[in-house]
C-alpha cells in the first residue's frame, strides 16, 4: 500500500495523478485499469481539495492506493464539511447538460467497478473506489 | 511546461483553434476560457475546436467545452467540435454531451458546415 498526504492546491491533481499512475505500473496493471484509475483519481482529489477542503492550506487531502487481490483500491479523504452524493444533481438530465459542473463523480461511478463514500465520525468524506483486474 | 497549446487559425469567417495538451483543472481550462472569451471580444464567434492533439480531458475540462459552448451562443455564434479521440468522445457520450455538440471527423466538412 502506498499513502500520501496532499496540500489544499490544484497542483495536488496532477501529483496524485502522477503517483498513482507510477503506483500502477509498478504493480504490473494495464493501460484501461491505468486510465480509468487516472481518471478516477484525478476527479476525487480535484473534489477533495475544492468542494472538500475549500482550497483551506490547513486542511491536507489523504490519499491511498493498494494493489489487492480484486484489483486497484483508491481511497480519497478530505476534511470538509461532507456531503451526501445523493444532493448531487444528475448531469445527464436535459435541465442540466449545459451546466458547467457535476460531471466528476459520474466520471468516477463510469470508469470505477466500485466506488463508496462514507462521512468518517472525525469529520470530512473519503471515498473508496476499486477497479477489478 | 504548459498543460496546453493553443494555436489559432483562420479559415473565412471561422476561426479554428488546435488545441495540444490537456484540458484539465487549473491552467489548460483556464487557457480555453480565455482565449474564447477573447475571440468573441474581438466579435470572431464562428469558432472550431481542433481536439485532434488533445490526450487528456477531465470533468473540468469537458466543463468548460459547455462553458464555451453557451458563451459563443450568448453571442449569436457557434462552437463546433472537431477530430474528437475515442477517450473524448466516449467522456461526452457518457455526459450526454454528443447530443449537445455538433462534432466533425474532418476539417472540410466542420469549415462548410458554418455556410
Amino acid at each position: 500500500m502506498r499513502q500520501l498526504e496532499l496540500p489544499s492546491r490544484i497542483e495536488s491533481v496532477e501529483e496524485a495523478a502522477l503517483a498513482a499512475d507510477e503506483f500502477a505500473k509498478s504493480c504490473g496493471f494495464g493501460d484501461e485499469i491505468t486510465f480509468a484509475v487516472d481518471l478516477a483519481v484525478r476527479e476525487s482529489v480535484a473534489n477533495a481539495v475544492k468542494h472538500g477542503n475549500k482550497f483551506d492550506d490547513s486542511k491536507m487531502v489523504q490519499m491511498t492506493m493498494d494493489d489487492r487481490a480484486e484489483g486497484f483500491e483508491i481511497t480519497v479523504r478530505d476534511f470538509g464539511s461532507g456531503f451526501s452524493v445523493d444532493d448531487i444533481a444528475d448531469p445527464t438530465d436535459p435541465e442540466n447538460l449545459l451546466k458547467t459542473n457535476g460531471r466528476g463523480i459520474l466520471f468516477m461511478r463510469s470508469f470505477m467497478d466500485e466506488v463508496e463514500w462514507e462521512n468518517p465520525a472525525d469529520g470530512g468524506l473519503r471515498v473508496k473506489m476499486l477497479k477489478k483486474r | 511546461m504548459a498543460d496546453i497549446t493553443i494555436t489559432e487559425r483562420q479559415a473565412g469567417d471561422v476561426t479554428i483553434l488546435d488545441l495540444v495538451g490537456k484540458v484539465t483543472i487549473g491552467e489548460g481550462s483556464v487557457a480555453l476560457r480565455t482565449t474564447i472569451r477573447r475571440l468573441l471580444g474581438e466579435g470572431k464567434n464562428k469558432i472550431l475546436l481542433n481536439l485532434g492533439g488533445v490526450g487528456y480531458i477531465d470533468s473540468s475540462g469537458i466543463g468548460e467545452l459547455v462553458s464555451s459552448f453557451t458563451a459563443v451562443k450568448k453571442e449569436g455564434g457557434v462552437l463546433k467540435l472537431l477530430s474528437l479521440t475515442q477517450k473524448i468522445q466516449d467522456l461526452l457520450a457518457i455526459t450526454k454531451l454528443l447530443t449537445v455538440f455538433d462534432t466533425f471527423d474532418d476539417e472540410a466538412s466542420a469549415l462548410s458546415s458554418y455556410n
